[in-house]
This record gives C-alpha cells, sequence and structure tokens, in this order.
C-alpha cells in the first residue's frame, strides 16, 4: 500500500534541543496509525511539522507523493490534512455550528459579489453546508448543542465538536492529538467508537495517543517515539512486545 | 419576530424627522447615524477579526477630502467622487495592512495610530488641502434632481447608508468572509487549521473598513459643507472605537448603539465642556474592567442557521433528513 | 557635513529620551504582552508634577538648583513609578484574564483620562507651561558644534539608568523572575514567583524611567505640554519596535537610531513632519526587518 503520508530525515531543532532527529515515517492510506511514546518524545512536534505548524530544520514532508515541506499551516490544511490540538483549540465565542461551520471554510462561498446580495447560489452553498454542519455534529453526538458558545462546552463535548470540526472538511488524512485525554472513561467509549466511524469511512487516521488500551483496540499500525526517533513500528501486539518500547517507557531492568 | 421588531424600529426612525423642526436635533441625529457608519466600518476590523485600529479616521479624512477637493476643485458630482476615495482608501490600506498585518496585531495598533496622524498632518500642511482651515463651499449632493441641502435630507441619507452597510455587515458575518474574521479573532493559529489564509483576510478587513470609512466621508463632505482637519484626529478615531467598544465587539445593533450613546451623550453633557472627554475615558476603563467585551457580548449568531431551523422544523433536522445525514457519515449501516 | 554632525549629535541626544521612554514600554510589553498606550502619559503627568514641586520648591532660589533637581527628580521617579504600580493595580490586574483588544482600550481609555485629567486640573490646564529650571547654555566645543553640559548629563544620566536596567534584568534574581514571568506566567507561578508582584515591579521602573526622562525634558527644552505625552508616547514604541520589542538593548538603540533619524528628517522636510518622519521609518522597518534590528525578546508558544 502506498504512504498518504511520510516523512524523510526529519530533524528539527530548537536551540540546543533536538526535538526530532532524522525522523522517517509512512502513514499508509486507510490506515488507523498510532504513534505513541513518552512525554517529550516529539510526538507534537511531529505534528506540527506535518501540519506547517514548524518548519524543520532538515528533511522532507511528502502527502501524496508530492513534496509539502515548510508549507503553510492553512495550505496544509486545504490539501486535505486537518488536525485536532493536544490543548483543545476551539473558538469560544462562537457557537458549535459556526465552529463546524469555519471547519468547512474552504468549500463555502468565496465570491463577494454572490455574498452581498445572498445569491440563489450562496443560499444554497450555505445552506448545504449547514446541512452538513449538522451531520458532522450528528455524527460525534453533539447536535442539539449546535447554539451552545464552544466556550461553554464541558471538556469532553469540546473534544467531539473539534472531531466535528474536522470532518466536515471531509479530509484525506486527520491527525488526532490525544483525542481521549482527560475524558471519562464512558467518553473514551465514545470517542473509540467515533474515531473507529471515522476509520471505516475510509479516512486515514493518525493519533497521537497516552491511552495503550485504546490504541490496542482500534489501531491497525503502531510508531513508537523517544527522544525525537523512532524505536518501533509496526502491528499494535508486536510492538507492544518490543523490548527497546518496554525499556523507553519503564526504563532499564536493575541488574 | 426578530424581523418584524426591525422593520418596526426602521419604520420609527424614518419618522422622527417628521416629528420635529429642532434643526439642533436633526443634526445631531444625523451625525449620529453617520457614526453609526463609521462604527459599522470599524466594527469589521476590530469587532469581526479582532484587530485594534486607532487611526480609522484617516479613512474618514480621505473620504471627506477626496470628496472635498474633486467637488471644489474640479466641480465633480459628489456621488462620483466616492469612487476616487475609495481607490485612494483601499490603495493607503494595502500599503499600510500588507506589512503590519502579518506580524502581531499589536503593531498594528500602533502603525494605525501613525497613519492616522500622517494623514492629519498632512490635511494640515498641504495647500491643496486647505491647510488647518479646510475645505469650504462644498457643493450639495445632488441625487437626481433631488438637491439634499437640509439637515432632514441628510437624516434620511444616512438613515439609508445605515442600512445599507448594516445589511452588508450582516450578509458578509453570515458567510465564509465573517466566520474566518471571529475565528481570527478567537484563535489565529486555529484558525490557520481550518484553511484560513489568515494575513489575506486581516487584509480583507482592513480594506472593507476603509471603504465603508471612505464612503461615508466623501458624504460627511456636503453634509457640512465644510471640512477641516481638527475633525480628523485621533480623538475622532478614539470616538468611533468608543462606539465599537461599548456597544460590544462584533454585534451590528451593539455598535449602532454604541454610536449613539457616543454622539448623544457628549451633547446631553454639553455643560461638562473639557471635563467630557475625561468623564468619557473613565467610563471607557470601567466598562473594560467590568464588561471587557462590551455592552452587548456575542451570543451565537442566528443568521442562516434559524432559517434553516425555521425551515426544516424541530429538532434541528428533521428526522428524514437526520436518517438521510447519518448514512451519508457511515459507510456501514451498524447500529451502536 | 558638520551639519550633518550637528543633527547626528541632536539626534542621540533625542534619542536618550526616546530611549528611555521606550525602555518602559518594551519591558512592559515584555512581560505583559500589552503596549500600555497610557505609558507615555505616565511621562507626561511626571513632567506636571516635577514642574510644581520645583516650582513650590525652588520659589526665590538660584544657587544649588542642580541638587534641588536631582532629588526632586528621584522622587518624581518614585511616584511615577508608583503611578503606574497603581495603574496595573486597578486597570490592568483585574483584567488579567481579559483579551488583549479590551486590554489596549483600556489603556486608551487611561491614556484619555490621564491627558483630560491634567487638561481640567486648574494650575495645569491646556497651554504650554514653562518649566521652572533651565540649564544653562554653557558647553564644549566638538569640532564646529557646541553641545552643552547639560545635554552631556542628561545622555551620560540616560545611559546610567539603561545600564542600571540591564544588570538589573540580567544579573539579579529580580531581573530572572521578570524574565520567567515573561517566558512563561503560570511555570513562573508554580515556581513559587509572585507575578502580581513581579510585574507591579515591572511597572514601576518603567514608570521611574519615564519620570526621569520627563525631568529631563522639562530641564532641557524648558515648557511642558498636557499633550507632550501622546507624541513621545507613539515616537518611545516606535523606537522600543526599531529595537526589537521586549529587548532591553534593542529599546535603547532604537531611541537612539530613531533620534538620529528623525532629527536629519526635521533638518530636511520641517519640523512640522517630525511624527511622519518616525512612522515612515517604522514602516520601512516592518516591511524589511520585523523582528527589529536586534531582534524580539518575546517567547513565541507553539
Amino acid at each position: 500500500m502506498t504512504a498518504v503520508l511520510e516523512t524523510e530525515g526529519l530533524s528539527l531543532q530548537f536551540g540546543g534541543v533536538n526535538a526530532l532527529s532524522d525522523l522517517s515515517i509512512h502513514i499508509e492510506e486507510k490506515s488507523l496509525h498510532a504513534i505513541i511514546g513518552p512525554n517529550g518524545a516529539g510526538k507534537t512536534s511531529l505534528f506540527n511539522c506535518l501540519t506547517g505548524y514548524y518548519r524543520p530544520s532538515s528533511g522532507a514532508v511528502r502527502f501524496q507523493g508530492s513534496e509539502v515541506t515548510g508549507l503553510d499551516a492553512a495550505k496544509v490544511a486545504g490539501l486535505g490534512i486537518r488536525r485536532t490540538f493536544q490543548n483543545i483549540r476551539v473558538f469560544p465565542k462562537m457557537s458549535v455550528l459556526e465552529n463546524v461551520l469555519a471547519g468547512g471554510h474552504l468549500r463555502a462561498t468565496a465570491n463577494l459579489f454572490s455574498i452581498a446580495v445572498a445569491s440563489p447560489g450562496f443560499r444554497r452553498n450555505e445552506r448545504q453546508l449547514h446541512q452538513e454542519a449538522m451531520a458532522s455534529l450528528e455524527f460525534v453526538g453533539l447536535a442539539d448543542q449546535w447554539n451552545k458558545l464552544a466556550g461553554d462546552l464541558p471538556y469532553g463535548m469540546r473534544k467531539r465538536m473539534e472531531l466535528a470540526r474536522v470532518l466536515i472538511a471531509d479530509p484525506v488524512v486527520v491527525l488526532l492529538d490525544e483525542p481521549a485525554a482527560g475524558v471519562s472513561s464512558v467518553e473514551r467509549e465514545e470517542l473509540s467508537r467515533v474515531i473507529q466511524r471515522i476509520h471505516d469511512r475510509g479516512t486515514c487516521v493518525v493519533m497521537i495517543e497516552h491511552d495503550v488500551d485504546l490504541v490496542m483496540e482500534i489501531a491497525t499500525t503502531v510508531t513508537v517515539l523517544d527522544n525525537g526517533r523512532i524505536i518501533a513500528s509496526g502491528q499494535p501486539l508486536d510492538v507492544r512486545n518490543n523490548p527497546d518500547v518496554i525499556r523507553a517507557y519503564m526504563g532499564r531492568k536493575r541488574k | 419576530m426578530r424581523g418584524g421588531l426591525v422593520v418596526a424600529a426602521a419604520a420609527v426612525a424614518a419618522f422622527i424627522p417628521q416629528m420635529t423642526q429642532n434643526q439642533y436635533f436633526l443634526g445631531v441625529a444625523f451625525q449620529s447615524e453617520m457614526l453609526m457608519c463609521l462604527a459599522l466600518g470599524l466594527n469589521i476590523v476590530v469587532g469581526y477579526a479582532g484587530m485594534l485600529d486607532l487611526g480609522f479616521a484617516a479613512f474618514f479624512a480621505i473620504g471627506a477630502y477626496t470628496t472635498g477637493i474633486l467637488s471644489t476643485k474640479e466641480h465633480w458630482s459628489i456621488i462620483a467622487s466616492i469612487v476616487p476615495g475609495v481607490v485612494i482608501a483601499v490603495v493607503c490600506a494595502l500599503i499600510i495592512g500588507f506589512p503590519t498585518l502579518r506580524l502581531r496585531s499589536d503593531y498594528l495598533a500602533v502603525v494605525t495610530l501613525g497613519f492616522g496622524e500622517i494623514i492629519q498632518t498632512i490635511a494640515i500642511n498641504l495647500n491643496q488641502t486647505g491647510g488647518p482651515t479646510g475645505i469650504y463651499a462644498i457643493p450639495a449632493l445632488t441625487i437626481g434632481s433631488v438637491v439634499v441641502n437640509s439637515n432632514t435630507g441628510y437624516y434620511y441619507v444616512f438613515f439609508v447608508l445605515v442600512i445599507v452597510f448594516a445589511v452588508f455587515c450582516t450578509r458578509l458575518r453570515g458567510s465564509r468572509l465573517g466566520r474566518a474574521w471571529l475565528c481570527i479573532r478567537e484563535d489565529e493559529d486555529a484558525a490557520k487549521a481550518m484553511g484560513i489564509n489568515t494575513n489575506h483576510y486581516k487584509l480583507y478587513a482592513y480594506v472593507f473598513g476603509a471603504v465603508l470609512g471612505s464612503v461615508t466621508g466623501s458624504l460627511y463632505a456636503p453634509a457640512l459643507t465644510a471640512i477641516s482637519p481638527a475633525s480628523f484626529g485621533f480623538s475622532e478615531s478614539l470616538l468611533i472605537l468608543m462606539a465599537v467598544a461599548i456597544g460590544g465587539l462584533g454585534s451590528i445593533w451593539g455598535v449602532m448603539f454604541g454610536a449613539a450613546v457616543v454622539e448623544i451623550f457628549p451633547e446631553v453633557f454639553r455643560s461638562f465642556a473639557q471635563a467630557r472627554l475625561l468623564v468619557f475615558g473613565v467610563a471607557l476603563v470601567i466598562l473594560m474592567v467590568v464588561r471587557p467585551r462590551g455592552l452587548f457580548p456575542e451570543r451565537a449568531f442566528q443568521g442562516l442557521g434559524a432559517w434553516i431551523r425555521a425551515r426544516v422544523g424541530h429538532p434541528v433536522i428533521a428526522p428524514p433528513l437526520r436518517v438521510a445525514a447519518e448514512a451519508v457519515m457511515t459507510s456501514s449501516t451498524e447500529e451502536p | 557635513m558638520s551639519l550633518l554632525l550637528n543633527e547626528i549629535g541632536n539626534g542621540i541626544f533625542l534619542g536618550a529620551f526616546f530611549g528611555l521612554v521606550a525602555l518602559g514600554y518594551s519591558m512592559v510589553y515584555g512581560i505583559l504582552r500589552l503596549i500600555n498606550f497610557a505609558h507615555g502619559d505616565f511621562y507626561m503627568v511626571a513632567a506636571f508634577v516635577s514642574y510644581t514641586i520645583l516650582g513650590a520648591v525652588l520659589v526665590g532660589h538660584s544657587h544649588g538648583q542642580w541638587w534641588t533637581v536631582l532629588w526632586v527628580g528621584i522622587l518624581v521617579m518614585v511616584v511615577t513609578g508608583g503611578l503606574a504600580m497603581l495603574v496595573n493595580q486597578l486597570v490592568y490586574r483585574p483584567m488579567r484574564r481579559a483579551a488583549i483588544l479590551s486590554l489596549m482600550i483600556a489603556a486608551i481609555g487611561l491614556s484619555q483620562v490621564l491627558e483630560n485629567g491634567v487638561l481640567v486640573t486648574p494650575q495645569w490646564g491646556a497651554s504650554y507651561l514653562v518649566y521652572p529650571v533651565t540649564t544653562p547654555a554653557a558647553g564644549f566645543n566638538l569640532g564646529s558644534n557646541h553641545y552643552t553640559w547639560g545635554q552631556l548629563i542628561i545622555v551620560l544620566v540616560s545611559g546610567l539608568l539603561a545600564l542600571g536596567v540591564y544588570f538589573l534584568v540580567g544579573r539579579t534574581l529580580l531581573g530572572k523572575a521578570m524574565r520567567a514571568v515573561s517566558e512563561d506566567r503560570i511555570a513562573a507561578t508554580l515556581m513559587g514567583i509572585n507575578v502580581d508582584l513581579v510585574i507591579g515591579i515591572v511597572f514601576f521602573i518603567g514608570g521611574a524611567l519615564a519620570g526621569a526622562a520627563a525631568v529631563m525634558t522639562g530641564v532641557y527644552y524648558g515648557q511642558i505640554n498636557y499633550l507632550m505625552g501622546f507624541t513621545v508616547g507613539l515616537e518611545a514604541f516606535t523606537a522600543a519596535v526599531l529595537g526589537g520589542i521586549g529587548n532591553i538593548g534593542g529599546a535603547v538603540l532604537g531611541g537612539l537610531i530613531l533620534g538620529i533619524v528623525q532629527s536629519i528628517g526635521t533638518g530636511l522636510f520641517g519640523a512640522e513632519w517630525a511624527i511622519v518622519v518616525a512612522f515612515g521609518a517604522l514602516v520601512l522597518m516592518l516591511w524589511f526587518r520585523p523582528t527589529g534590528l536586534l531582534g524580539e525578546r518575546v517567547a513565541r508558544r507553539m
């Protein structure tokens, strides 16, 4: 299978710190690829490089075969790579519906004249977008919250809203940064289902996670990062039993 | 229901000039409307896109002076002179905006302030702009065969302009432009993740503001028949900003209310004279400390969402539509 | 050529003022990400306060002026610093969580309060007031240009104060706390740093520097006016950005450069275009080197 998203020799340095060192990762299309590793391993930095928030010091990022290294974040999003954030970033003073509509920005009418006169074409486009936004919200179970201000939502709902916001863009690859962090076990079940359904639709899902059970449950591939390098990659069970991985998480065995 | 209220309010407002002959009152009234127009323009920059613009009066000045000069020296009609005013305003907005907007919006604040000062300095020091005395004997606005030369007349002119601007801004707000601006205001990095080219959109906001400000200025010139640099300084920019801040960033009604307050408040407290701005300053500070988002903080924007709800019934999506949506979103039809 | 040197000399001197005020702007921005528009007005209020104090104290005396100016100057620095701290406590601190936009609007309101407050105060008002102390013309010559001792002293004092701030921020524990708060306020709190106190102190220092600049302005230029803070505030901010906002050395360098540029500019175009020159310089800098000459020292989160 071809890699929909891959890096080659990716390195990222902040001053004296090597966040990423010569990292080459291959994300197969239609996979549910989990990225795990101890804190500070460089997982979010990798996401930031993939999505154009950080410019890598060296190396390349490729999407569907084409070079996208160093592209602006907005451009990357436009290509069909969407992401969520580790510390959920919603637009607090906008309604839930509008948050999701924002995700559909690139699919909305851009013609100033149509907008100014509220032409039939504009209305049609907006109506469709609204319906898709509501459908996305239905998908994550938030349809009845559509009119609340996003900043007023509780944590778990905001996480789900972020997912809906990503979905409306009909992305090729979805990068989820710790989707299950800080949620209750009930919500975790729900999130797991939603993520699987996203994957079932054919969207490639890449997720950073600490919840090993969740990863074992739904991931098709697992990559382990430590200190900015890949130390293992492959099927979930193989990776879990990999001694390097165990050492990275647990430390060396005492003699 | 809400639409009905709006129409009723508009009808009442339209009748105001019929109820009084008091020229002072009518003068304050049309100046209020004019400030509403300016506030609506600034609202796009400050309220929607969240960029602090401290030199908005510069665009107001550009429109007014362009119209003033072209109508007195070159005998252009007022309406025709609006266009070059807008063109100059847009060019200035691009020159100022392009380097500054891609940086932090804090810089924009000071650069816009400086820009306002520069425009005012130019107006004061150039012969073509009439120097400190400004431009006088500006002809009246003519629309077809109608010559507008009374307070009542300009009341209606600005009345129409307020409505046009308000509708335009509402349309913008209910489109991807408005949403993009709000995203930029709320969280610029997250906005990028939506595919929004934040640099471009910030520039759009600034340019739209410039256009609205310039058009208002072009109609201000004939309304007052004489303009001088003194009315286009930082104080003026500040008053417009206060209208937006008091009314509530982003809210169209709030901004219009704020403009009315800002215009009428000093008239009511005329006797305070010098202390007016002092009282204003104190009021502004207290307001910001207590209500940083203004008197009418934003609630969820209704726009098209309400329209859809009305059309397809409660709950938000009627059952048949919901099932269809589900089918679209999932390839498999397994139920939990 | 000697005209150019003269203008450069004037520019350096002018820059001393800008630099001091710019320092205050830069420090507050560095720690709060806030452009305190009222900062220029602290400077203005200080000028008026010193005017009143000096006027009262110097009545009838013409000897021992300089010692009087010195201790009044220090007193005014403390008072202005206190004013700045008070403003922070009453206005900015309660607004800690508000959007930066609201904070800046509040700052503008504050600026109006200070300016119009001075305007309506009976002893002060709108006109230009003559400062009770003036610098004697005695001086020295460098080439064909004449510089007064007063100018030299002002430049030296400014330099000393700037150096003092530099050491404070770079070499003391307090300075380290300031830098910590500037980088990551929450982490600083977790380290046991009293963030509110540190911020208050930063305001105090900024205000004190503005106070010093105010006294020097009064002494040198001989007159003060309630709008002087507005213009100097703009120019000081421009200087801070020119040098790199948040950067101590940058504020001073920016001040010098702006002073020189403005001096040459007004020489070429006339004094009324001073603001245009200053802003032209700012816009040019933003076009070509947005981080300023010495680069920014503002932590980027992401």
